[in-house]
């Protein structure tokens, strides 16, 4: 029976396989973004992982100097005084064509544990006589590189492990290291650390600027993007579930007249959902898997340039991800098909089929809606009054715009109801009546529709915003002509020298890394010169604050240590060495997970007297002309050189990459919901001819009847965009105020860019007309014999 | 008389090859103002087909179908809709009401389509089908009587020159049936609307001025 019962259950399919091809698209879709989205999050994270594991970082104790460099004695003076520290040194070089980390490790005394060691230790001898080891795509980005090294994929991508000496050398780091790592077990009775290296700071294991929880952010906005794309594809597998129900009710009532129970009727529909979950599933992860690899070299990238996160270019297959993805979708036609079936099993089988008592009945179920519209709506306005933290920052996008795209299909109803009523002649009036009639089965496609509008106009102006802050910040900050990196305090000292015999300024660049308020921090030293005075962008300040800034008498502190310390200017800061300390100002410092603190640079000086100055920001009226003489008469190599206009198109290349894979969402996102009308419209066009029928008897011509339902499509999709326009600058308010502020610390005035508006009505009018463009087709060609036979059927 | 349908030599068929249905043969009749004609015959005789021809629905193979001196199996899409629009009143046997208006505006629809709705004569026709009472409802708030009463009205309120009813009552109870097919009757003969009735029943066909029997595509004896 069951056997029987399912072939006449999946004959439909047979009869309908556009249906089929639309309910397997959507959710191959929705599950290709969602698992996309996740492919990348995971081979991320799976990278900084392998990173920590480098050295077991993230498990060990470490003593560093506040500079960032020590001598390489001091290791020897902690071994002979019997603490277990092996020494290493970081720091970042260019190796043949790539820009890469280089970590040196002393494998003689590196406690067991990390792969690093255990890779030198393997073969002692070629470690320590020069032979290092490098990712296979980080071999193949360096090309010729003049190091031995050998490939190994437990080293992370963009790093290179070689022996200590080797690594001092290519750094210029001769007698220094970076800092020394602690073995867990020490002996007792030593002398204390503090006793024995005061200048030293002892960081215990786990703490200090993590990857994973820097990045957390960046991989928390592509889940909710990932999440709402899947959302918008579910809406085509409702549609489509819907309408199969909808359309085998007759089938149904058969069946159970037949002697089909109820339940075996429910499991059957349950099993068959399951089958298309499975095979959608399946087609989704392939796409979601060749999606991923696409982007991930743009996501690798913008981690790399934004955080220094070591991700590869190239993706790897995880059976966890692909089982994980597989549930989602499982779990989403549950969702899609829950209502339909719960519909089955609940309502009679006789129920009313007719159009309006359909739409009455829907009247009811959107009565409901906008109940829980409200209350949705309800629930966002507490979370943006009493929430706090990102999770609840998205849960308030979720329950606004959720409350937003449940209340639309009402507001429509209303709209349509209100037109009609204006409405004179009687095609008019039929056509406000029937598009009113018809909204329930449209409804979820057009609130798909909304959805990926607003996240478009949101998300759409939240980077535009955050572009032309981000650019006048730029001018800002990036106002020296030339910047310089000198390789030694030597050369420092003779860069400055130079520069001001030519009467130029040299800004240094100095900085300490520290703990600020708990958390990993950097203090930077600023010079009281005209060049900060009078470009350095605050947000808010203390009056005088650059005298008292150069007198010593505060510091200025970023958005981030503002925001996430609740500090403003007025309040006092404690910074190591300095102690409490007035906040003079708050500037802003976008693209920057770190908190940090400037003081004057005699303050600086006083207290951190062995920071090497990293860099010179060198102002002059000739920049060439300095940069030539610099090469010259210096002999810095261009490498230590760089001019304005590189950093500016650097740290654009940088944000424009980042917001790269934003753009590519957005896109899907929008033609998965284009699909989702699509699909609405090709199944509603069957159902539709039923209605049409009298109206052609009646005198209107199929050709009159096909451009009055594109229209009707083109007026809905209309209507959803301008209801679009206030909920995507409602989602760009939320992005930029209340998301931005959790996620990165910084919070960016809103922007309108009503051009960029226009461009996607544009698009998304173009997609409507293409999605309503072959049912209206078809009802022009076919038109005749499709409606003729309605009347034919009669008999 | 002023003639009003005139069909001349109409043929039509389905299909192609092996499978070829000749449906209509070399069908020809004549219609009047004013006049009533049954058209029965067996299930699958054509007797639809030649209303649908009738009504520029579908077309004919050959011959000629003249509504008031128009052959509108020569007409386009846009002149056969124009015809029908304003001088073809239809009734099919499952009402065909627009579900998404009330029974004033189906009433009326055709009517303002054509530019001839005459808002006296639509509540006189309302009141004399008995349906003044329900203007305001929508078609699935209407028993089967009231709703084809409603397609009656929608056809008589544009004033056709040419009623086509299809099987009009084949929904309904036979006292409802009957009382149905007096007002259509009545009516179309004081409107001086012609009437092609197709039916199954020779009860109902009896009523008529005159009847015709399609059998195997020709009509037989009794054409007018």
């Amino acid at each position: 029976m069951n056997r029987a019962a399912l072939g006449a259950l999946l004959s439909h399919w047979a009869r309908h396989p556009f249906q089929l091809a639309m309910l397997l698209m959507g959710l191959a879709l929705a599950t290709a973004l969602w698992s996309g989205v996740q492919a990348l999050n995971a081979e991320a994270r799976a990278a900084y992982a392998s990173a920590e594991e480098l050295l077991a970082d993230g498990g060990l104790a470490r003593l560093e100097h506040p500079s960032g460099r020590m001598p390489d004695a001091e290791f020897g003076r902690l071994r002979r005084a019997g603490w277990m520290v092996s020494a290493v040194v970081e720091g970042r070089a260019r190796l043949g064509q790539a820009r890469v980390t280089l970590l040196g490790i002393e494998p003689l005394s590196a406690p067991a544990g990390g792969t690093g060691p255990a890779l030198a230790q393997a073969d002692l001898e070629s470690f320590l006589s020069g032979t290092g080891f490098a990712h296979p795509q980080t071999l193949a980005e360096m090309g010729d590189n003049g190091l031995d090294l050998r490939p190994s994929g437990a080293v992370p991508v963009g790093m290179v492990l070689v022996d200590i000496a080797q690594a001092q050398d290519v750094l210029d780091m001769r007698g220094q290291i970076t800092r020394l790592t602690l073995a867990p077990d020490q002996r007792k009775g030593l002398t204390p650390l503090a006793e024995l290296a005061p200048d030293l700071t002892l960081i215990p294991p786990g703490e200090g600027a993590d990857l994973a929880g820097l990045t957390d952010s960046f991989h928390l906005n592509l889940t909710a993007f990932g999440l709402l794309a899947f959302a918008v594809g579910l809406f085509i597998v409702h549609s489509a579930v819907g309408l199969a129900f909808e359309q085998r009710r007759g089938l149904f009532r058969s069946l159970r007249a037949m002697g089909v129970p109820l339940r075996n009727l429910c499991a059957l529909l349950g099993a068959e959902m399951a089958l298309f979950g499975l095979l959608a599933g399946a087609l989704g992860l392939v796409l979601g898997y060749l999606m991923a690899a696409l982007l991930l070299p743009d996501v690798a990238l913008s981690l790399r340039g934004l955080y220094g996160a070591p991700v590869p270019g190239a993706l790897q297959f995880n059976p966890v991800w692909a089982a994980a993805g597989l549930g989602m979708t499982l779990a989403g036609m549950a969702i899609a098909g829950g209502q339909a079936l719960w519909r089955l099993a609940h309502l009679p089988l006789l129920a009313p089929a007719q159009p309006r008592a359909w739409a009455q009945a829907s009247a009811r179920a959107r009565r409901a809606q906008a109940a829980l519209a409200v209350a949705l709506a309800l629930a966002a306005l507490g979370l943006a009054q009493w929430g706090g933290g990102l999770v609840a920052g998205f849960a308030l996008l979720a329950a606004a715009l959720l409350a937003c795209a449940l209340i639309m299909p009402v507001l429509l109803a209303g709209a349509l109801a209100l037109a009609g009523r204006a409405a004179r002649g009687p095609v008019a009036q039929w056509f406000w009546a029937d598009s009113r009639q018809n909204l329930p089965r449209l409804s979820l496609a057009l609130m798909a529709l909304l959805l990926a509008l607003a996240a478009n106009i949101g998300v759409g102006t939240m980077v535009s915003s955050f572009r032309a802050t981000f650019i006048g910040w730029l001018d800002q900050r990036l106002v020296a002509e030339v910047n310089v990196i000198p390789r030694d305090p030597a050369e420092a000292a003779r860069i400055r020298a130079f520069v001001a015999a030519r009467g130029e300024a040299a800004l240094p660049v100095q900085r300490v890394d520290a703990t600020l308020a708990g958390q990993p921090a950097q203090i930077y030293a600023m010079k009281d010169h005209a060049t900060f005075r009078d470009n350095w962008p605050m947000l808010d300040a203390l009056p005088d604050l650059w005298d008292r800034l150069a007198a010593g008498k505060g510091v200025l502190i970023n958005e981030q240590l503002a925001h996430r310390d609740g500090l403003g200017p007025g309040d006092v800061l404690t910074l190591p060495q300095l102690g409490a300390m007035p906040v003079l100002g708050v500037y802003p410092d976008y693209g920057n997970p770190l908190a940090q603190a400037v003081t004057g640079l005699d303050l600086f000086a006083a207290n951190w007297p062995d920071a090497p100055v990293r860099q010179y920001a060198l102002r002059s009226d000739a920049p060439q002309a300095l940069i030539a003489a610099l090469q010259d008469e210096l002999g810095l190599s261009s490498g230590q050189i760089t001019d304005q206009a590189a950093a500016k198109a650097m740290s654009l290349a940088i944000f424009e990459r980042t917001f790269l894979i934003t753009g590519a969402l957005n896109l899907l996102t929008l033609s998965v919901a284009a699909l989702a009308l699509f699909a609405a419209l090709m199944t509603l066009s069957g159902m539709r001819l039923v209605q049409l029928a009298p109206l052609w008897a009646l005198g209107l011509t199929p050709r009159a009847l096909a451009g009055l339902e594109a229209l009707r499509a083109l007026v809905l999709a209309a209507m959803t965009m301008i209801f679009a326009l206030p909920v995507g600058l409602m989602l760009a308010q939320l992005l930029l105020a209340v998301i931005n502020v959790q996620a990165f610390g910084w919070r960016l005035p809103m922007q309108l860019f009503p051009a960029d508006w226009a461009r996607l009505a544009a698009g998304a009018w173009l997609a409507v007309a293409l999605a309503v463009a072959l049912p209206a087709w078809r009802l022009w060609r076919d038109g005749p014999r499709d409606l003729l036979k309605v009347f034919a059927h009669e008999r | 008389m002023d003639q009003v349908l005139r069909l001349r030599d109409v043929t039509k068929s389905f299909g192609q090859g092996d499978a070829r249905i000749e449906v209509l043969r070399a069908v020809s009749l004549d219609l009047g103002a004013g006049q009533s004609l049954a058209l029965t015959g067996e299930s699958g005789s054509g007797k639809s087909t030649l209303l649908h021809i009738c009504a520029g629905l579908e077309p004919a193979d050959q011959g000629q179908v003249l509504i008031g001196g128009t052959d509108i199996a020569r007409c386009d899409d846009v002149a056969a809709a124009a015809l029908r629009r304003a001088s073809i009143g239809l009734v099919f046997q499952h009402f065909n009401l627009i579900p998404s208006l009330n029974v004033a505006a189906n009433l009326a629809f055709q009517a303002r389509l054509a530019r001839r709705h005459d808002a006296g004569f639509q509540a006189d026709l309302a009141a004399r089908l008995g349906i003044g009472h329900l203007l305001a409802r929508y078609p699935e708030q209407l028993s089967g009587g009231q709703q084809q009463r409603v397609a009656i009205g929608r056809c008589l309120a544009v004033r056709p020159r040419l009623v086509l009813a299809d099987e009009p009552t084949g929904n309904l109870d036979e006292a409802t049936g009957d009382s149905v097919l007096d007002l259509m009757l009545e009516l179309s003969a004081q409107a001086g609307a012609a009437l092609l009735l197709v039916t199954h029943s020779p009860r109902l066909a009896a009523r008529c001025d005159a009847r015709a029997h399609l059998r195997a595509g020709r009509l037989g004896p009794g054409a007018t």
